[in-house]
């Protein structure tokens, strides 16, 4: 079943991939969707037997892949808890974005392209979350780069898309240098990178530092940090985050399945999965700390002034993202994974709904240019209202459980980097409250700013399109109430099993449940605060924020160019390396190398067979000359060595 | 069929077709398609009777097998030939890749056709006896030999500075070689014979060791072609015509390889141990500097001739970690890197012979008429950039997991290579595949014939499989180079105890 699972996704891709123009469109989309919905069923059944049975860590082998020496890695599945949590928000994101899909993309001539790279996408999802190596995660790691390469870059004909493809692969690459020298490490150091090994050797590493470049250093945080490196390219986290944005260039459901539900929480999960190594390296996990804080409050504050709807819902995944590592970090690891499982879901739904709005104003996605759309397309506005709700953290629904646990761990974690996430979150989620509203009374409320001819175009999608909205829309709401209990409270251990690692020391889960009751209301009031300012701002005076944004320009702009972090990137490594190339062909290769190489010696052989040239003048004299001053310098050294001798 | 001289067979079965197409005397247009025929004909044969050779391989039995010896010029040395793990893919895939060199000039040569093919064929036989020779003189005279045909497809059936690029590529190579017959001398006059077979167990003095080591070393490096000795390359392969620089991507830049493999670290260990750090730093520069050359490129050919060297340093940097798994990794790094870039230029070579041009910046939105050839291009440019899945990441995580294990800064500064591939890689492809189709003469340009699927194809197949399953590759050649492994670390470690005693 498992080996089912994980392996009809390929066969759509393949189908459709390599048979996608002999069958034609329609049955590519109906296979590989098909494919997928089976696959996801599947994944609810392993979901209950795993996660609500008592099956232990199950491996199934399929084949070898490298053996040399010492060194043998195999493709096989990992099964437990963790696993199938995976399975379950890939495969079912997977298969409502391919049915959504078939609505959304309908205009489009290379539907079965698009389908096969949707399935391959979820093919290498899932080989990534079911990996019982590190090689093979790696494998899924960059399968799901390349499947995002393909889908950033799926309209080939648009500048832009095939600079954000090329984006995204060459930063998730940066990320994968750390990730790869983590796995090199980790072989150097325990002969093994298959998981149930690593983790066996957990504890020595710990103990044990080894020479890294030409320090000596601590072998298991090195570890932690370099992949953790990988994560961030991965997941977008700050210094590694510019990508995210810039992949909205894809189609929407694309930014739905890879960029907001499914890929971006690979890093998530990978540092949940090797939970046994980052929960015995303290330092490890204050990065991880850092970091995420960091880029919850980094991501809401550009979030706030975007002006295209898939961007602010980018930034806003990016902060969910570190919300999630902020969990993790202070060792609430089922909360992060928690947040993971729920966001997919209204964020999925947040952005299916924003393309149906897109969809609605003719492929118009600036906010400036809706407004009004509430009574145009009211399925569509109410299953954002039930995403926002979600992501905002109202009460009862999916976010709420996830998003508070995760507040309220990092007021109960322990050392400054905590107490710095506490207050990032905290206001992060203020932020995001804001621009959620923000987006909502833009698109749908006030007059429309659309054109006259755009606005009588303005439909409701067909049921293809608002059915895949309405079943996320139900896990956005029910999702929360539903799990909590397995994932973050008092059935945590029968959930899990042993699929996350906590340590002796590691009492967070009940820590959080008994904080002061200030820190439980903190979220709620800075979701009302959110909802207030934006009503103020967008409802009842649309001037104030203009006003502000002139009266701040300076911090406006700031804001507005996410940082300047593109233009910082473009100048230290962009064009540098373009400088250094240019300089070392042209230079390097060009006048010293050949230069004194080749060519120099090419022209000093020239030049002295000219010299030569040039002696034989043709002239008797000439010689004569030559001869006779020869005989003269052999008769004086003969005279003055010979002679002497005598 | 047991006793059959195979590896005679392989390595001389073209020259059958050199004396068929020696036949042929008219130069009309039916004549020159016999020639064709013929010479695909004799390549294919080769190929399928060189299966012969793996299909009775024993992967289990380190030492040289198929091993055929007469004697030559009084017993001074010897017509020796035999494979082991090391050598034996090696011929496959000269063998392999001939056929689709034929195919691949079948429309692009009009000129001389009688004497292309010749050459070709005389360049395979060459070639295969480079990987079979266990008599150090036969190795030579095919190592060199294998220059004269080289020069002459660069020289004669070149591109525009092709006299240029022909003397560049053939002083560079020669210059090295002159000082390993000086090194192949020296070892006659040391051990009394040529035979790789006994010189491979014979401890030469340390001393000696060092100067036949940088005498080795000095052919190898060029034809590697490592860092700073790499310039010869990208002209060469600019100049030559598609099939020539196939080969010389494919299967000649290997012979440097082997020859580290074959002959300086088990004939010289100890040198080769002094020697590794040099090694690293060459190849770190080579990884890093041309990857970074390569990005700037504006011709495609030379871009990826730029890339050739950068994955060339894994290589070396594999070789000299005297590991199984970077001997291992090095070996199938190569026979990736041979499939890999001989179908780009492959894929070179089809847009060249519909536009006449290499240059970059005439090309953009091919896929748009050209979706085969987008499919195509993209998975070789994935096994350039080292994709999971590719053939081309086997080897570039097993020199780095070998190099990481050894010195970790020899690995993370090769591993900066992993991100600058895919940007060069990605860059070439978003400009010549991807876009808009706008350049008027693009806009009548066709998709891959027939024949261009039947090449590219087989290719294609390869890579992927290669990069799922690389077992029928490590397999081959694990016992050999465990063999090798241990034979280096015994010489190294009797070494460092008499230096003890000494020291006492």
């Amino acid at each position: 079943m498992y080996s089912a699972i994980v392996f009809l996704p390929l066969l759509g891709f393949l189908i459709a991939g390599l048979f996608g123009r002999i069958i034609g469109d329609k049955a590519s989309e109906y296979i590989t969707s098909g494919l997928l919905v089976v696959s996801c069923l599947l994944s609810w059944i392993a979901f209950f037997s795993v996660g609500y049975g008592d099956g232990p860590v199950e491996q199934v082998p399929i084949a070898t892949w490298i053996t040399s020496g010492a060194l043998s890695i195999d493709w096989s599945l990992r099964i437990d808890t963790l696993t199938v949590v995976m399975l379950v928000v890939v495969t079912t994101i997977s298969a409502l974005v391919h049915i959504y899909s078939i609505g959304y993309m309908h205009h489009d001539p290379s539907r079965a392209r698009f389908f096969a790279y949707l399935s391959l996408f979820t093919f290498a999802m899932l080989m990534l979350v079911t990996a019982d190596n590190l090689l093979q995660m790696f494998f899924g790691w960059e399968g799901v780069g390349l499947a995002s390469y393909l889908l950033i870059g799926f309209w080939y004909h648009k500048p832009s898309a095939n600079a954000a493809a090329m984006k995204a692969f060459i930063v998730n690459r940066v990320g994968d240098f750390g990730f790869s020298l983590g796995i090199f490490a980790l072989f150097a150091l325990t002969g093994s990178i298959g998981l149930d090994a690593v983790f066996a050797a957990a504890g020595d590493l710990q103990e044990t530092t080894f020479l890294f470049l030409s320090w000596d250093v601590n072998a298991l945080t090195v570890i932690c940090l370099l992949l953790f490196m990988g994560a961030m390219g991965k997941s977008a986290q700050f210094l590694l985050h510019t990508w995210l944005p810039d992949a909205m260039e894809g189609p929407t459901p694309v930014s739905a399945l890879i960029h907001a539900a499914t890929m971006v929480t690979a890093g998530v999960f990978m540092v949940a999965r090797l939970s046994p190594l980052f929960e015995l390296s303290h330092t490890a996990l204050t990065v991880v700390v850092i970091i995420g804080a960091t880029t919850a409050f980094f991501a809401a504050t550009v979030g706030l002034v975007q002006n295209d709807i898939k961007r602010v819902i980018a930034y806003s995944t990016c902060s969910q993202l570190g919300y999630m590592f902020v969990a993790l970090g202070v060792g609430a690891y089922g909360a992060g994974i928690f947040h993971l499982f729920t966001h997919a879901f209204f964020k999925a739904l947040l952005f299916l709904s924003a393309g149906s709005v897109i969809h609605a104003v003719s492929d118009e996605q600036d906010m400036r240019k809706m407004g009004g759309l509430r009574n145009h397309i009211p399925v569509t506005f109410w299953m954002m209202i039930i995403g926002t709700l979600a992501l905002t953290g109202f009460p009862l629904t999916a976010g709420f459980f996830s998003k508070d646990a995760i507040i309220e761990s990092s007021f109960v974690g322990h050392g400054a980097a905590a107490e710095y996430a506490f207050w990032m979150v905290v206001i992060a989620a203020l932020f995001t409250s804001f621009y959620s509203w923000r987006l909502i009374f833009m698109t749908f409320f006030g007059k429309p700013r659309a054109s006259a001819e755009v606005m009588g175009h303005v439909h409701e999608s067909p049921r293809v399109m608002t059915v895949p909205l309405m079943i996320l829309a139900l896990g956005a709401l029910a999702a929360g109430v539903l799990f909590a209990g397995s994932f973050i409270g008092e059935g945590y251990g029968e959930f899990w099993k042993t699929a996350l690692f906590v340590s002796e020391e590691n009492h967070i889960l009940h820590e959080m449940h008994n904080v002061p009751l200030w820190v439980k209301f903190a979220p709620f009031v800075m979701m009302v605060a959110g909802f207030v300012i934006a009503f103020y701002f967008y409802i009842m005076s649309p001037e104030t924020p203009k006003k502000l944004a002139k009266q701040h320009d300076g911090l406006y702009q700031f804001l507005l160019n996410k940082w300047y972090f593109d233009e910082l990137y473009d100048v230290l490594f962009v064009r540098s390396a373009k400088w250094l190339g240019r300089f070392l062909w042209k230079q390097g290769d060009g006048r010293v190398i050949d230069g004194y190489g080749p060519d120099g010696v090419s022209a000093r052989v020239l030049q002295a067979t000219g010299w030569v040239v040039r002696l034989q003048t043709g002239y008797l004299y000439h010689y004569a000359f030559a001869i006779l001053i020869g005989v003269a310098a052999l008769i004086t050294w003969a005279m003055f060595t010979g002679g002497g001798a005598n | 069929m047991g006793d059959w001289p195979l590896l005679t067979i392989v390595t001389f079965l073209p020259l059958i077709g050199v004396l068929a197409i020696l036949t042929v005397q008219d130069d009309d247009a039916i004549a020159r398609q016999n020639i064709r025929r013929a010479a695909l004909f004799a390549t294919s044969m080769t190929f399928l009777v060189s299966l012969l050779i793996w299909a009775s391989f024993d992967p289990s039995d380190p030492g040289f097998q198929m091993v055929e010896k007469r004697d030559w010029l009084g017993g001074a040395m010897s017509y020796h030939v035999g494979v082991d793990g090391i050598s034996m893919l090696f011929v496959i895939l000269t063998t392999f890749l001939m056929p689709f060199c034929i195919l691949a000039s079948w429309k692009s040569v009009e000129d001389r056709v009688k004497e292309y093919m010749i050459a070709f064929l005389v360049l395979e036989t060459l070639m295969i006896g480079v990987f079979t020779a266990l008599d150090l003189v036969i190795f030579y005279v095919f190592f060199e030999g294998g220059l004269i045909p080289m020069f002459l497809i660069i020289g004669v059936w070149g591109g525009k500075r092709r006299i240029y690029a022909s003397f560049k590529f053939f002083l560079y190579t020669l210059l090295g070689s002159v000082l390993m017959l000086l090194a192949i001398m020296a070892m006659y006059w040391q051990a009394g014979t040529t035979d790789i077979t006994v010189l491979l167990d014979h401890d030469f003095p340390a001393g000696m060791q060092t100067w036949l080591w940088l005498a080795f070393f000095a052919s190898f490096a060029v034809k590697m072609p490592m860092w700073p000795v790499h310039t010869w390359l990208p002209d060469a392969h600019v100049e030559a015509p598609t099939a020539g620089s196939v080969i010389l991507a494919a299967i000649l830049l290997k012979m440097g390889g082997y020859g580290f493999i074959r002959f300086s670290l088990p004939m010289f260990p100890l040198a080769s141990e002094m020697f590794a750090p040099f090694v690293f730093a060459l190849s770190v520069v080579a990884i890093i500097y041309t990857s970074l050359v390569a990005l700037m490129q504006e011709d495609i050919k030379k871009l990826i001739a730029y890339s050739s060297v950068a994955h060339m340093g894994f290589v070396t940097m594999g070789i000299f970690t005297m590991t199984t798994q970077g001997v291992q990794g090095g070996i199938f790094q190569m026979l990736s890197h041979g499939i890999v870039s001989g179908a780009l230029f492959l894929c070179v070579g089809v847009i060249y012979d519909r536009m006449h041009t290499r240059e970059i910046a005439a090309y953009g939105g091919l896929v748009n008429r050209m979706p085969w050839y987008a499919v195509a291009f993209m998975v070789f440019t994935l096994a350039n950039v080292g994709l999971p899945g590719t053939s081309g990441f086997v080897g570039e995580f097993l020199t780095l997991v070998a190099a990481f294990k050894v010195n970790t800064w020899v690995a993370f500064l090769a591993t900066f290579g992993v991100i600058l591939s895919a940007c060069y890689a990605l860059w070439l492809y978003r400009r010549v595949v991807f876009g808009t189709l706008d350049k008027e003469s693009l806009k009548s340009i066709l998709d891959l014939s027939t024949r261009e699927k039947a090449i590219l194809i087989p290719l294609i197949v390869l890579t992927i499989l290669f990069g799922f399953y690389p077992m029928p590759i490590l397999d081959v050649t694990a016992a050999s180079v465990d063999q090798l492994i241990t034979k280096v670390q015994a010489a190294t470690a009797a070494a460092q105890q008499t230096a003890l005693i000494v020291g006492n």
